[in-house]
């Protein structure tokens, strides 16, 4: 288990979603977490074919992450795996997990479905995405608040 | 030290899986301290199955039990599972962060795209 599922609206149909996801040029406009720059990007959008991104963030760190493209649906899905080869946290050394994109055309333009999956590869079984994470914020919230609990 | 985390994570979210150990969770989380007859009591299970499932919480950290005459009090236990949810919400914050910016891009392509239509 442990997936993350984002779902955002995009104001731009498919195709162009699509390019802006797979292409090294659309790539270095907005992959990573912060407004940091793309340092590298490279891919090589056939099923079988690598991704190669190494990003730096504002706080000076880099990171690099690589993965296969597993499932390509042009304007459609994109399933790829993932990896960190540089800067992830330790623990996560030598985990694959899985990416999946799902693009539907919409009245305005694009629904993306984004899912993180296989975080925790011992757990990977029954994906409960952000409705779990939810949960575990809110138990979080609790601990944060709650003065007596036993340590 | 990595290797003691990392399993240590595994516990945690394995133990997460399971249905019915959410729902003790829930339940502890609504009123701390309960004895494990009364936690037992809102599943269809018996009392040893309720047992295992204890065990896996507490061996993953989530819970501690203390035994006072015949009664074992369960207790939830805060640090791993903020552990958990912080390692979760950093992918979050990653992947949030990066479609906020695939959209702006996106859009200014689009809007690109429609003006030299026109």
């Amino acid at each position: 288990m442990t997936s993350l599922t984002l779902v955002r609206r995009i104001r731009a149909r498919p195709g162009i979603v699509f390019q802006a996801m797979t292409s090294p040029e659309g790539i270095a406009h907005w992959w990573g977490p912060d407004a940091g720059p793309v340092l590298l990007a490279e891919t090589d959008v056939r099923v079988g074919g690598r991704f190669r991104v190494r990003f730096r963030k504002l706080d000076g760190t880099e990171h690099e992450s690589t993965g296969e493209y597993l499932e390509i649906v042009e304007s459609k899905r994109l399933v790829m795996s993932w990896q960190w080869t540089a800067g992830g946290a330790a623990e996560e050394a030598g985990e694959v997990s899985r990416i999946e994109i799902d693009l539907k055309a919409t009245d305005s333009g694009t629904e993306i479905t984004f899912t993180h999956a296989r975080l925790r590869n011992a757990a990977s079984k029954a994906s409960h995405g952000r409705g779990w994470a939810g949960a575990l914020d809110k138990l979080v919230r609790h601990f944060s608040s709650n003065k007596e609990v036993e340590t | 030290m990595v290797n003691n985390r990392e399993r240590e994570l595994d516990r945690i979210f394995a133990a997460l899986v399971d249905g019915t150990r959410r729902a003790i969770l829930a339940r502890l989380e609504r009123e701390d301290g309960c004895s494990v007859s009364e936690l037992a009591k809102p599943f269809a299970i018996k009392l040893p199955a309720v047992m295992k499932h204890l065990d896996v919480l507490s061996d993953a950290g989530l819970v501690s039990r203390s035994k006072e005459g015949r009664i074992v009090t369960v207790r939830l236990r805060p640090e791993p599972m903020r552990e958990a949810a912080d390692w979760l919400r950093r992918y979050e914050r990653f992947w949030s962060g990066s479609l906020d910016r695939l959209a702006v891009y996106a859009e200014g392509k689009e809007a690109e795209a429609r003006k030299k239509r026109r």
